[in-house]
């Protein structure tokens, strides 16, 4: 109720803030100032240069040949293969982080003994070095690794997870390993801020728990679902360091993601693929995000009628 | 026996959480356990992973692999045979080249921290304050940008390096980190949610602006602070892909990358080094494990 209240003020003061003082609008432009000099020097200026590589035919010559290198980059079988093997990566990464997160920050909510340490134990894959934890997956799931001599015991035969296609699922367990503690935190706090006179009123009026979980705290928290999402897109991608480590350049056909292609066009000095897959990821992203903010804007509106 | 029923499920719950710890936990544990075993049982133990299949031809003329005994299985043990301190002696004192990559990495990420999370406070409060068409289409412009992965900007990072002349220095890879809009993302986050009436209130007192932001905002911000430099830290305290792209002198390379280039001979030293690599994101969780928790502290228990 208190929030409902808040946002209200909140707009109402947006409307004040039409005529702002000059000390004001030196605080508001001074202080974002340095941060978008040295973004627009360090990547929007030269993105230009990206874009101007993505529609000429080479560095030197710099000719125009508009949607060539597009028609050329979206035929090509390797781009291709890497831009499906990222796609179902994220595609199943995301939603499950943010699901399991759900479900272990939930269950940590509950009076469950020994709270805090759970939330440590949680969180300490976040401190071990990916170079480490590459070397620990690989002792795992090598050939003779760990897992396929376990499995020997129940007469499973060996399987190569790394070159086969189970590859993609060692990978997703890594991530999920990596990053549900994080994801979790973040939930365990918009839970706990979670107003306790609804959750009880609601269970007086005979809800089960189950359904308080999903008419009043999933709502409540859904700015934090979003938040968690978006963040675990990026770190989707930030799994590319852990499959590099594991699998070089050319890994098997599952783990052949787009930054493996763009890592090889860029040591092949293609320098014109590289900016149009580069383009090309970057205009998926910004719908994607387009998207999620959408989302976040209805869901955000959503609780400030109630 | 509702009673009863609810304790079985919570028990059941605990058991559950208690599996779901171990298995989050044995990595962790696996790494500092194999750091305290000799050089001769970790080839042991990994030789049929690690083992680069070498002889070596004795005087009699026999061939006998490289390493002393191999286990026909890959071994994990949780206790060592014997407890050793050969590979950490081996690592901090007759390795000086260990010490200095470490000393690579604590001078790229340190400077990274500080000032990204100091740029981004700054911008973060100004997205939070004042808003506008402009400052929501820059805002999204952050986003997109935040989560575009290295190598889309690999490119445009090694161009400017070029102009700059900086390529092959540290300040290749420290000067577009610091710009990073990851930290203004996160901290933007935590600010909005100030409560206007404190802004406010500090105004009826006679704060100026620069009251305002340094005696309301950032104490009240405190704890995010931390714990977007905690998430920075780690972030390139791992970092890999752009000491290789922008560094050719492999001397300036963080002991991130040196370790993971440590070859197949020297597993039982690169258990050693994970150890010591872990101390310093250790240090700084048990610091402040808390304000990872929930970044934000209202004096006033104001929530929501």
């Amino acid at each position: 109720m208190e929030q409902a209240k808040g946002r209200k003020k909140r707009r109402r003061e947006k409307q004040h803030h039409e005529k702002r003082s000059w000390s004001e609008r030196l605080t508001s432009v001074g202080y974002l100032l340095p941060s978008v000099v040295g973004v627009l020097v360090f990547f929007v200026l030269p993105f230009l240069v990206v874009i101007a590589y993505a529609f000429t035919n080479n560095s030197v010559q710099m000719d125009f040949v508009g949607f060539d290198n597009f028609k050329s980059v979206l035929s090509n079988s390797a781009f291709r293969l890497a831009a499906k093997n990222t796609a179902i990566f994220s595609a199943m990464a995301v939603p499950l982080a943010v699901a399991l997160a759900l479900l272990l920050a939930v269950l940590l909510d509950t009076k469950i003994p020994g709270k805090s340490q759970f939330r440590t134990i949680f969180l300490s894959p976040m401190m071990v070095p990916v170079a480490s934890i590459v070397l620990l997956w690989q002792v795992l799931f090598h050939y003779n690794g760990a897992v396929n001599e376990f499995l020997s015991f129940f007469g499973v035969e060996k399987i190569d997870w790394l070159k086969s296609d189970y590859n993609r699922y060692v990978v997703l367990l890594l991530f999920l390993w990596k990053n549900l503690g994080y994801n979790m935190i973040l939930f365990l706090a918009a839970l706990s801020n979670v107003p306790t006179e609804l959750v009880e009123m609601a269970t007086l009026e005979g809800a089960g728990s189950i359904r308080t979980f999903f008419t009043i705290k999933l709502r409540y928290i859904s700015p934090t679902v979003l938040f968690v999402t978006i963040l675990s897109l990026i770190n989707s991608f930030k799994i590319f360091r852990e499959v590099y480590l594991l699998t070089g350049n050319y890994p098997y056909d599952g783990l052949y993601l787009l930054q493996h292609y763009m890592n090889n066009m860029f040591r092949n000095l293609d320098y014109q693929k590289l900016s149009t897959a580069a383009l090309l990821m970057a205009a998926v992203m910004a719908v994607v995000i387009g998207l999620l903010f959408l989302v976040e804007n209805r869901y955000g509106k959503d609780i400030d009628e109630e | 026996m509702k009673k009863l029923r609810s304790n079985f499920l919570r028990g059941l719950l605990f058991v559950f959480a208690l599996l779901m710890a171990l298995a989050f936990l044995a990595p962790t544990v696996l790494t500092v356990v194999n750091s305290f075993m000799t050089e001769e049982e970790i080839s042991a133990n990994y030789g049929v992973i690690f083992g680069t299949g070498e002889t070596v031809t004795d005087k009699q003329g026999n061939t006998r692999p490289a390493t002393q005994y191999m286990a026909k299985r890959v071994n994990l043990k949780l206790i060592p045979d014997k407890v050793s301190f050969e590979q950490y002696t081996t690592v901090l004192l007759k390795s000086p080249e260990y010490l200095l990559k470490l000393w690579n990495s604590i001078i790229l990420t340190v400077p990274i921290v500080i000032f990204q999370v100091l740029i981004a406070a700054f911008a973060s409060y100004s997205f939070a304050r004042f808003r506008g068409k402009l400052k929501s289409a820059i805002f999204f412009a952050y986003v997109v940008l935040m989560l575009m992965p290295y190598q889309v900007t690999l490119v445009p990072n090694y161009l400017v390096s070029d102009w700059l002349g900086i390529l092959d220095t540290r300040w290749a890879i420290i000067l577009p980190a610091i710009f990073a809009p990851f930290s203004v993302y996160l901290l933007t986050r935590y600010m909005r949610r100030i409560p206007s009436s404190y802004i406010e209130a500090a105004k009826l007192d006679g704060a100026g602006e620069w009251q305002i932001f340094t005696k309301v905002a950032l104490p009240l911000c405190q704890g995010a602070l931390y714990s977007v430099a905690i998430l920075v830290f780690i972030d390139y305290w791992n970092m890999v892909e752009q000491p290789l792209i922008l560094l050719s002198d492999s001397e300036m390379h963080p002991l991130s990358v040196f370790l993971s280039e440590i070859n197949a001979g020297e597993v039982g030293l690169a258990f050693a080094v994970a150890v010591i690599y872990m101390v310093p994101p250790i240090l700084l969780f048990l610091y402040g494990e808390e304000y990872l928790e929930d970044g934000i502290t209202y004096s006033g228990g104001i929530k929501g």
